[in-house]
């Protein structure tokens, strides 16, 4: 897991999901960038907060984790492409069986992972399918 | 700009080297390299060498001034000599910088190797550093693993085009055949579908048989003016196309998941520069970090429509006396995958396929042969072609 304030400069877009919209061409980002990829210098970014719904774009049941994720193991990796436009990698919370490409998701506040068992503990946004 | 040769190749083992240091075997690729050539160290201009992550490995950097140092240019030659990065294909980019360095008159003689030694540290921390090549920030911090992004493209290519596990496991199949007859190959031993499927699963639908291992090694090329490559040699390989292309370095910010965009501007780059084509190419070697990662690939380089990647596999098209063998090395999948060293090893492969001398794994003639490097899922790709003609 990431030090302290290479987590904590991004808190806002970890937990509520803040990204940023170009208002000369409309493409949202998430995560968010600085620089419009379509219109680079001439681009005007604003922050934008998503509303937090989409769907499954793709997906795995990762069963040999990630560093500092051993204890969720097996959990569900999705490529989720959110109602605005961007899509992001996050975890899906629910039965790995019932998981399918398409389904519709929410986001939600969840413990990410943690550094260790002293370490601290790291929170942001997960989903979870909408009919549940 | 000048046309370039290649006039000496070497690759040491593939394996988990225990006994041998990074600086041990790039000096083994490098002098076998050298000597293939018939030059001598007060001939070589600059060395580049592709190496992705000494840092994490080895904890070691400067890597250029140590194999420099290591290989005898250092201390009375001061040859110039950089790494460079782009991940899993460092290698490719190496080469890329040695053909540019010798078709800009910069450089006549130039050394590219590449080079990994990945064993030194435990399997957590390799595969810590392997996870690097993605978005640490927005894909490594959600938990997601490199056989997990993969995974995402695999489940997506099934439910579109109806790839089956069987097809993906037919890759591993082909290049651990394949890898028996490299004697190089860090494995030499055949394995059925049901091996790779009855193997653990790491992220849905990869088994540790999809995955490419952990792999010590080190390769390297000397390259030459294309003008002067027969003085040292009988049969220069000659370079037809360089070509490199990028994407978003997150999967996630891709146009489509099932295709690396970067394979496809590269290739088409690459057969624009060799006035060719897809069917023109009668050996490849291309980058299967993860079975369906070679299924793509043949698919975003030409050689079958999007979606077919597997059954053309299923079917033999890809294997030995198929119609386009692919990765008859073994790819990374048998022969080993040390990341920084994949990219030269394959133009190995291509040149030793291209002069005839590849034994038991001969492809019938061969005129243009192709080899294929990915940085990442797909954020960089270095695509060159090869012929036995000018």
């Amino acid at each position: 897991m990431p030090s302290v304030p290479r987590f904590w400069r991004n808190i806002g877009s970890r937990y509520n999901l803040e990204g940023t919209r170009c208002k000369e061409c409309g493409e949202y980002f998430y995560p968010p960038r600085n620089l419009c990829v379509n219109c680079r210098r001439l681009g005007q970014i604003e922050p934008y907060k998503f509303k937090g719904t989409g769907k499954i774009v793709t997906y795995t049941v990762i069963r040999t984790a990630a560093e500092g994720f051993e204890s969720q193991a097996p959990y569900i990796l999705a490529i989720i492409k959110l109602d605005e436009g961007p899509s992001l990698t996050a975890q899906v919370v629910g039965d790995p069986e019932k998981i399918e490409i398409g389904m519709k998701v929410r986001s939600v506040f969840r413990k990410l992972g943690e550094g260790g068992e002293r370490g601290m503990i790291y929170y942001g946004t997960k989903f979870i399918p909408v009919n549940t | 700009m000048r046309d370039v040769a290649i006039i000496g190749t070497k690759s040491t083992k593939f394996g988990e080297l225990w006994d041998r240091s990074l600086r041990g075997i790039v000096v083994e690729a490098g002098v076998g390299a050298i000597e293939d050539a018939g030059v001598s160290g007060k001939d070589i201009d600059a060395l580049y060498i592709g190496n992705m992550s000494g840092g994490r490995f080895i904890e070691q950097e400067h890597i250029g001034a140590l194999i420099a140092d290591y290989s005898g240019l250092s201390k009375n030659l001061h040859i110039p000599a950089t790494r460079v990065e782009a991940a899993c294909a460092s290698g490719g980019l190496a080469l890329r910088q040695a053909i540019m360095s010798i078709a800009s008159g910069y450089s006549d003689i130039v050394i590219a190797a590449g080079a990994e030694k990945m064993t030194d540290v435990g399997s957590d921390e390799a595969s810590s550093a392997l996870a690097a090549a993605a978005d640490r920030e927005w894909e490594g911090m959600a938990g997601a693993t490199f056989p997990g992004l993969y995974a995402m493209i695999a489940k997506l290519h099934m439910y579109r085009y109806g790839t089956t596990s069987e097809q993906l496991a037919e890759v591993a199949v082909k290049n651990h055949r394949n890898g028996c007859l490299n004697p190089i190959a860090q494995y030499k031993h055949e394995i059925t579908v049901d091996d790779v499927l009855g193997s653990t699963l790491v992220a849905d639908p990869l088994h540790i048989f999809d995955c490419s291992p952990i792999t010590d090694g080190a390769s390297a090329l000397v390259l030459a003016p294309a003008e002067i490559a027969r003085k040292y040699t009988d049969c220069p390989i000659y370079i037809k196309a360089s070509a490199q292309a990028s994407d978003t370095l997150a999967l996630h910010d891709r146009r489509d998941i099932t295709t690396l965009d970067s394979t496809v501007v590269a290739a088409k780059r690459a057969y624009d520069m060799a006035k060719l084509g897809p069917k023109d190419i009668d050996v490849a070697e291309v980058h299967d970090c993860f079975t369906i990662a070679e299924i793509c690939a043949i698919e975003d380089l030409g050689f079958t429509e999007k979606g077919k990647g597997g059954i053309v596999t299923a079917e033999g098209e890809t294997a030995i006396g198929g119609r386009i063998p692919i990765n008859t090395s073994g790819g990374l999948k048998a022969c080993g995958h040390p990341v920084g060293a994949t990219g030269i090893k394959q133009a190995v492969e291509i040149v030793t396929q291209l002069r005839g001398e590849a034994g038991r794994r001969q492809v019938d003639g061969v005129n243009y042969g192709m080899t294929h490097n990915v940085g990442g899922s797909g954020a960089t790709a270095v695509v060159h072609i090869f012929s036995r003609e000018r």
